[in-house]
């Protein structure tokens, strides 16, 4: 936990000083960037290739990576790689090399293994890639199998990863899919550093940003310029139903993930009042036994969180929601609707997910290669009238909170409570954090102002809530750290008071 | 079926996500068709995998073709050990595999022999897919399934171009869940059971707790009937005058003791819908188009149940309707006590089922009239009148005939020589490649420079036959002799009906639709 809070800011506050150098270097072109990044992955894959012939005469190189190819398997890919095109990237050398590198080198991260995921390891194996890693937290259940074809019913119940990572490497000779079991946050910088592009085919915004924040803090700025070898690319894909996106997100050049926080559409709160005393749809039924009555009745004992996936909770809370719903005459509470709120449920199929995994694969084959300009950078897409797609640049923000490096301010009266900076943190649209932790440094000494993640701080700190920030002995021009899970970093903010 | 907690079939927990989407009337239907494939290409067993996940009732490969090296090199669907072996066949093992509730069938037999020795054999299916088929044997197939009144929906991916034909005299869609659709609530022509209950509010002599909570459609209505008074029984009709029964609303916010107004979502919620509530309620012309149609004025015993539906509407709306379409019956959420909310939103429901039924006495009449019975439901078909939708793409030999070819939007999309326009044409000009050659373009290194000269001739004869004055790029030309005959798959199949050509550009990620 200390480590991943480990805040690299302060090391790197002679570089902020410098920031209207790294604001002059990010207005550049971005195709002039795209073009070193793509310099200094050729660059890498010539290195490695050295270093691998090297080793290749040391060792006795009996079978090879060749041994477990047939003849014609990647005609599909050699075309674009070993011919020239009036297409191509500008800096694109038609060679053999490229191919060598696809199978034998180049590096991928796959995260997520389920709608999406499936479909990414799919293509990008198919594509040539050998050296894929995959990241997911899950099990298998049943209404997976409608579209995560790389399991069965015998599956369920197994980690997403090792079913996913077995039935590619099986599938396709040669693939070294290697699977884990575990969250993304239980890897550091370390980890994340060995790979050249990662995909991301999350269902969740925070873990979004909290991999975008990672990314962010890979990389190297030498006197406030930009090393384009520490840019790791990130082409991200979302599915709902029959609409999608994806988006290729160069970190410190491009958009990422928390410029463009708009575009992610609010998730659906029903108002308190509506839920307690005047429910009129049966969504506001459900909801109302899910949020007051279970942890009032406590059905099925002390401490017993309502679990969506276990079907005698999920039947209680149906029950419950049809009494309530009778009570003020109101229909169209079914079991189905009731999983669906009470789990959140986003529709899906299968399609969508082919077709925004598709365009990310396309994507990493493109930055991989240099074969193609890469997409710039955000297409969206929607077959629910036609088929309808649109390609758009989405912009940089200036301050954006993840990648600009422009300090934070908090502006705030000394008479403003603890309270009025937390509310601050998570209501704000371009932060929208969701249990930040406060610390600072006060009278020499580094102090937890509030935190909530854990019970026991949680209760120690929550009287500062109360109190105001000059109470607590904050100063002007301080700076606070804030942690939150929707960055791997912590965050720091200049506190400025008014009057 | 293995049944489970509080009765839910497997098959049930398995389609869970995509059953929110359409239904289980909708899986019905897809567990009732029988789709073919030809060419099982990376492209092809691509699409299928995405119809027999979800549960397609049937599907059948026709390939004559056998498996090679490079098939299993980008097809995740054959594996090393079915190289020489029949690649329908082939891919029919590792397609079933993914649904044990899908029958999976093949034939090892290339299309023009089925064409020539049984051609009826393709009148069994939903929909027929074909992929990577050479011009000829895609335009004999496809007046085949034109006549036959099968859909066909013709698939290409070549290199980073994917191309997609939907062939189809007529499809007729019932929900078309169209994504942003206004909503139907009358208060421009009230119907009785409203006014009645608009009539049984007082918005004067309320109680504060009432007066807030009053739904938004009511606080309109009323102070619609104000703005009657004094304009002479006329809607607002412009901005100005929107922007002015906005203000006659805003002045019916309730003041404290001081003064100032109080805190009334509902008034505000009124407000803001100002703009689309007031809209006059009126057919939209695409459903005026189904109503008007031609081809179905006289109702036989062979018309289809759409058809009748749609006849059915359109006596409603002659008579009962009044010139207007059956309620659809539904309304937002909105600021209210659950009490006047279930109220209103009963007045609409109750009216929609009135009129779904009189609807339905006119489909049982007029089938009646030619001597059928009424088995189907016609209430979920009432409440979604406005979303009727028909689709008519024209057929491939239309499209491919120098005098009917749609020469007008052809040149007009060229007017950008980048537009993905130039992908179909270069598309169409391969096909004339393979027509001369028997190859396509490029297959081998050694033939890109040559062919580059010959695919071009290719492109302007296509171009002269058809009177099109454009200009291609050579760019483009030099493109597709890089691709040779490979694709790297990218297009998967959508049931959505689009008219009539889609062309994916993954170079650049973009995408049009064209109607040709």
């Amino acid at each position: 936990m200390e480590r991943s809070r480990k805040c690299r800011w302060t090391a790197k506050a002679n570089i902020r000083r410098n920031n209207c150098l790294s604001l002059v270097v990010a207005r550049l072109e971005v195709r002039a960037y795209v073009t070193l990044l793509l310099l200094s992955l050729c660059r890498e894959k010539k290195r490695r290739r050295v270093e691998e012939l090297a080793e290749k005469m040391a060792v006795d190189s009996g079978h090879g990576g060749n041994a477990r190819d047939w003849d014609g398997r990647w005609n599909h890919v050699q075309k674009f790689l070993e011919r020239p095109g009036p297409f191509t990237h500008p800096d694109f050398e038609p060679s053999t090399e490229s191919l060598h590198f696809l199978l034998e080198t180049c590096k991928i991260l796959v995260i997520g293994a389920g709608g999406l995921g499936c479909e990414l390891l799919k293509n990008l194996a198919l594509t040539g890639f050998r050296q894929i890693h995959v990241i997911d937290m899950d099990t298998i259940d049943v209404s997976n199998l409608n579209r995560q074809f790389l399991f069965r019913s015998k599956d369920v119940g197994r980690p997403k990863a090792d079913v996913a990572a077995d039935f590619i490497n099986r599938r396709i000779p040669g693939c070294n899919v290697v699977p884990y079991f575990k969250k993304i946050q239980d890897f550091d910088e370390s980890f994340y550093r060995q790979f050249h592009i990662i995909v991301c085919g999350l269902d969740s915004i925070i873990a979004r940003r909290w991999m975008n924040g990672m990314l962010m803090s890979l990389l190297i700025y030498e006197d406030g310029v930009l090393d384009p070898s520490s840019i790791i690319p990130l082409i991200d894909g979302g599915t709902e139903g029959f609409k999608g996106n994806a988006r290729v997100i160069l970190p410190g050049m491009t958009a990422c993930i928390d410029c463009t926080l708009e575009l992610y559409p609010p998730q659906i709160n029903f108002p308190m009042c509506t839920i307690a005393s005047m429910p009129r749809l049966p969504e506001h039924c459900i909801e109302y036994v899910r949020v007051l009555q279970w942890p009032k009745e406590k059905p099925f004992g002390e401490d017993v969180p309502l679990d969506g996936d276990n079907p005698e909770h999920i039947k209680w809370v149906f029950q419950k929601s049809q009494e309530r719903a009778s009570e003020f005459n109101i229909t169209g509470v079914t079991y189905r609707l009731t999983q669906g709120v009470v789990k959140r449920i986003i529709p899906a199929v299968a399609s969508t997910n082919a077709v925004i995994a598709a365009a990310c694969a396309t994507e990493v084959f493109k930055i991989a290669s240099s074969a193609y300009v890469p997409l710039n950078n955000y297409l969206v897409f929607n077959d629910v009238d036609g088929l309808y797609t649109y390609t758009f640049e989405a912009e940089r923000k200036e301050n954006c909170t993840a990648c600009s490096q422009v300090p934070q301010d908090l502006k705030f009266a000394p008479s403003a409570t603890l309270q009025d900076i937390l509310e601050y943190l998570t209501e704000n649209a371009s932060l929208q954090m969701k249990s930040p932790a406060i610390t600072a440094t006060i009278d020499g000494k580094n102090r937890t102002l509030y935190l909530q993640t854990v019970a026991s701080i949680e209760e120690r700190t929550r009287p500062n809530l109360c109190k105001t920030l000059k109470e607590l002995g904050l100063t002007d021009g301080q700076e606070l750290a804030v942690a939150d899970v929707t960055t791997p970093q912590t965050m720091l903010f200049k506190l400025h008071f008014t009057s | 079926m293995a049944q489970s907690a509080a009765g839910k079939s497997n098959k049930e927990q398995k389609y869970d996500r995509q059953l929110r989407l359409w239904g289980d009337h909708g899986q019905e239907a897809l567990e009732n068709a029988h789709v073919c494939l030809i060419n099982a290409t990376a492209t092809g067993t691509e699409i299928l995998k995405n119809l027999v996940l979800p549960g397609i009732g049937a599907f059948t490969i026709v390939d004559g073709h056998k498996v090679t090296g490079e098939d299993v090199g980008n097809n995740f669907f054959l594996s090393i050990s079915s190289i020489g072996k029949n690649r329908a066949q082939a891919a029919t093992e590792l397609l079933q595999e993914l649904n044990s509730d899908v029958s999976g069938n093949f034939v090892e037999e290339s299309p023009d022999k089925l064409l020539d020795n049984d051609p009826e054999f393709f009148h069994r299916f939903s929909l027929v897919i074909g992929v990577q088929l050479i011009e000829s044997t895609c335009l004999r197939l496809a007046g085949v399934l034109w006549n036959a009144g099968v859909p066909f929906l013709v698939c290409k991916t070549y290199g980073l171009v994917g191309y997609m034909r939907l062939a189809v005299k007529e499809h007729t869609v019932v929900e078309s869940h169209p994504d942003n659709a206004l909503e139907d609530l009358r208060l421009d022509q009230p119907f009785a059971e409203l006014k009645n209950h608009i009539q049984s509010y007082d918005l004067d002599n309320m109680d504060k707790k009432d007066h807030s909570h009053t739904p938004w459609i009511i606080v309109v209505a009323k102070y619609l009937e104000k703005w009657y008074n004094e304009h002479n029984y006329q809607l607002p009709k412009n901005y100005k005058e929107k922007e002015a029964f906005r203000q006659l609303i805003r002045e019916g916010i309730l003041k404290n003791e001081n003064g100032v107004a109080e805190d009334e979502e509902n008034f505000e919620e009124a407000i803001k819908n100002v703009n689309t509530a007031l809209n006059p309620t009126k057919i939209p012309s695409t459903v005026q188009d189904i109503l008007n149609a031609e081809g179905w004025k006289n109702i036989t015993a062979q018309t289809p149940a759409f058809w009748v539906m749609a006849r059915a509407v359109k006596e409603f709306v002659e008579n009962e309707g009044e010139g207007k379409l059956p309620v659809r019956g539904t309304i937002p959420d909105m600021i209210a006590d659950s009490e006047k909310f279930i109220n209103l939103q009963n007045v609409y429901r109750e009216k929609a089922m009135q009129d779904a039924s009189v609807v339905s006495k006119h489909v049982e009449s007029l089938l009646q009239s030619v001597g059928k019975v009424c088995v189907y439901k016609s209430k979920k078909k009432c409440k979604n009148a406005a979303f009727l939708r028909v689709v008519r793409c024209r057929s491939l030999a239309d499209e491919c005939s120098v005098e009917l070819v749609n020469k007008d939007e052809i040149t007009s999309c060229m007017d950008n020589p980048d537009s993905e326009m130039v992908l179909y044409l270069m598309l169409r000009s391969v096909d004339r490649f393979f027509q001369q050659h028997s190859r396509y373009p490029g297959v081998y290194n050694y033939q890109v420079e040559e062919d580059i000269g010959k695919l071009k001739l290719c492109v302007n004869s296509l171009l002269q036959e058809y009177g099109l004055n454009v200009n291609v790029k050579d760019d483009y030309i030099h493109e597709f002799c890089r691709y040779g005959a490979n694709a790297i798959k990218m297009i998967t199949h959508q049931f959505v009906p689009f008219n009539n050509t889609f062309i994916y550009n993954a170079m650049s990620q973009t995408s049009a639709t064209f109607q040709l």
